[in-house]
């Protein structure tokens, strides 16, 4: 049984947490969605440190929160998406309703898998392993697998990053046309 | 040689060419952005472009040469079916950047970064032919399409670029979330992302019937579906093929889905080979639906480059006729003809640059009336290309001998497809009526007298034009040497577990077709 300073954090944050993803889905102004999502990403971080990875904690808040969210607000800033009923991505009765079903068939696949075990052979590989946390700490328990088994698919991101940045850059320059 | 690809300094010499290839790439992108772009940097920087992809040839025939080999597992293969589908892209590749250097200089596309980024698209093929494991396939298949993305709209001053970009986008974002789901599901099913374990584990614990791991399949075959435009997959081709720099165009049609069919072929054989009886059937229908639709409404097409883009679906469908036999000589007869495809595709596309206007406002097949008097040159080598397309015999050359090798494949396979070899021998005899509409054009009919002055075509584009032609018809005389490689090249199934009496013997074509 957790102590009750934990039990108290847990359920604070998981509430607003849920609360903020709420309010993100039902704001119609989509600046007022993405601060509410930004919110939400803040709650996941302490959650995470609360399950003692605290380096994705402190991932989560850099990269969710700060990068990826502020990319999104200069967009809707940038593309001038205030207009609340223009970007309404679901629209009509129906577009509704098939939301609603799917939303509750995938709710009736959580409560049917929720009490099953995979069989055995079928589970992956070793998950979250205490020992080498304490061992190699927090990052160095990313780090590992991350620059030993996954080297080559890192190397690989970068590259893949690399020419996303250069096809960027090819298209998006104006010099080649406004030159004729 | 052996390599022990699980060692960081076997996994660094498998990859040699592959390194090669991108540090070539990053060295060419500092000196495109070193010069302001003229049409003098962008023809250096392409000559830079070939040097790398000759050098890249040159470590994957050392590595041929060499024998190197590495036992099945790690996440990296090192066998000749690598290798043979390293030397198709590279093929294509080098014919691409030849002609785009005298593409670009008649369009006024000043860009050097073209040639880089057509390596960087290179060289995500080299890692798909390598790769053993989803997640770097997945990488592979991604830093392909980004750099074929973007070489779609390269060209800023024509819309239909920039609809056939955005349109290669959107649907090709859509295709990898299929992709990347089905990955996710196998993964979920086994336990595994190395293609040898998924085999084994497949086998062993009888997944075929598993819900999970059929709809990663099923999800898998719809990501590869589209990415080697299979019917009904295929909504993109047209306009896509349509849209792009030709150069680039003919490089899609070869190298793009040459790399997406070498990755399909051995995710299915290798990693689904157990589970053969489940999938067969769905790439049965995928083969014949592909067939039958690239070949008719290829039928009704003015524009060439529409013409060659449902001619490139209809061998989809003949290349998966060679997969659904699913026996290593299937996968032999896979390459072969990967090869065959490639060069004359390749030529076919050179032909439309060499003699295109500029703007690419004339591209009907009947702008190309009275071309054996104009070019007899020309016109001989675009029938050389038509009718390899066609799998003539003799001038067909090589095409003639990888329709041959599939049909073969398909009826030597352990369940041999009477229904599929027919269809394919039915649709092809449909593929005589647009390919020979071309050639009956270039000799038969005479050029109108108010037709704009044909362009002179560039030397590099002549001189490719002239060897792909050449090979065609000299590697269709004497075969030897390109088949004998071809039949050593395949792809293994990794289905150790001995075949149980009766239901495993059906299962696994590939152990009881060629007694591994």
């Amino acid at each position: 049984m957790p102590n009750f300073f934990y039990q108290v954090n847990f359920y604070l944050f998981g509430l607003i947490a849920i609360g903020s993803a709420i309010a993100f889905v039902t704001r119609r102004s989509p600046v007022a969605a993405a601060l509410w999502l930004v919110n939400t990403m803040f709650c996941l971080a302490v959650l995470y440190v609360m399950l003692e990875a605290q380096f994705i904690g402190v991932i989560q808040v850099l990269v969710y929160a700060g990068a990826i969210m502020v990319v999104f607000l200069f967009v809707v800033m940038l593309l001038n998406l205030g207009e609340p009923s223009e970007i309404a991505d679901i629209r009509g009765k129906w577009g509704k309703l098939v939301a609603a079903l799917l939303g509750i068939v995938l709710l009736a696949q959580v409560a049917a898998l929720s009490g099953k075990r995979m069989p055995e052979p079928f589970i992956p590989g070793t998950g979250y392993d205490a020992q080498a946390v304490r061992d190699l700490g927090a990052v160095g328990s990313v780090a590992q697998p991350l620059f030993n088994e996954y080297l080559l698919a890192f190397e690989l991101t970068s590259i893949l990053l690399l020419v996303a940045i250069v096809g960027a850059v090819v298209i998006g320059r104006r010099r080649q046309i406004d030159a004729r | 040689m052996p390599i022990d690809v699980t060692l960081p300094g076997g996994l660094t010499l498998a990859l040699v060419p592959d390194l090669i290839l991108m540090a070539g790439a990053m060295v060419l992108m500092l000196w495109s952005a070193w010069r302001p772009d003229s049409a003098s940097h962008q023809r250096s920087v392409g000559i830079g472009a070939l040097v790398v992809t000759l050098i890249t040839t040159a470590a994957v025939i050392w590595f041929v040469a060499s024998g190197a080999a590495a036992k099945q597992g790690g996440i990296v293969a090192v066998d000749s079916f690598r290798w043979a589908a390293d030397l198709i892209f590279l093929l294509a590749t080098f014919i691409a950047i030849a002609i785009s250097i005298d593409y670009n200089t008649r369009e006024g596309i000043d860009a050097p970064e073209l040639h880089v980024l057509v390596l960087f698209a290179t060289s995500g093929m080299m890692i798909l032919a390598a790769a053993r494991d989803l997640m770097i396939i997945f990488l592979g298949i991604e830093l392909m399409s980004i750099a074929v993305y973007v070489l779609a709209g390269l060209n800023r001053r024509s819309a239909r670029s920039a609809e056939a970009a955005i349109k290669y986008f959107l649907l090709g974002a859509f295709s990898t979330a299929f992709l990347l789901y089905g990955i996710a599901l196998v993964y979920g099913a086994t336990g595994s992302t190395n293609l040898a374990v998924i085999g084994e584990t497949v086998a062993k614990y009888r997944l075929g019937d598993s819900p999970m791991l059929l709809a990663g399949i099923a999800l898998l075959l719809v990501g590869f579906g589209f990415k080697v435009a299979a019917a009904p997959f295929h909504m993109w081709t047209p306009d896509v093929y349509e849209g792009a720099p030709t150069p680039i165009t003919g490089y899609m049609a070869a190298a793009v889905k040459a790399a997406a069919f070498a990755a399909f072929l051995r995710v299915w054989i290798e990693g689904f080979s157990g589970a053969y009886l489940r999938w067969h059937l769905a790439v049965w229908w995928l083969a014949a639906i592909t067939m039958v639709l690239g070949n008719v409404v290829a039928l009704a097409q003015q524009n060439l480059k529409r013409l060659l883009a449902y001619s490139s679906i209809a061998h989809s469908g003949f290349v998966l006729v060679a997969l659904v036999a699913g026996t290593p000589a299937g996968s032999s007869a896979f390459l072969f003809y990967l090869f065959a495809y490639t060069l004359a595709t390749m030529g076919a596309f050179a032909v439309i640059v060499a003699l295109g206007q500029p703007g690419e406002s004339d591209l009907t097949i009947d702008s190309y009336s009275g071309l054996w008097n104009d070019r007899p040159w020309m016109a001989a080598a675009m029938t050389v290309f038509m009718l390899a397309l066609l799998g003539f015999p003799i001038v067909g050359g090589i095409g003639f001998l990888a329709k041959w090798y599939v049909l073969q494949a398909a009826l030597q396979a352990p369940a041999p497809q009477f229904k599929l070899a027919t269809l394919l021998v039915i649709t092809t005899t449909i593929s005589a009526g647009y390919y020979l509409q071309v050639v009956r054009v270039m000799y038969m009919k005479p050029r109108p007298a108010n037709a704009p002055a044909r362009l002179p075509a560039g030397r590099l584009t002549q001189i490719v034009i002239g060897a792909a032609a050449i090979l065609i018809v000299a590697l269709g005389l004497f075969p030897d040497s390109i088949a004998g490689f071809a039949q050593r090249s395949v792809a293994q199934p990794t289905t150790t577990a001995p075949a149980a009496p009766g239901r495993m013997a059906v299962m696994s074509p590939g152990s009881a077709g060629a007694g591994r």
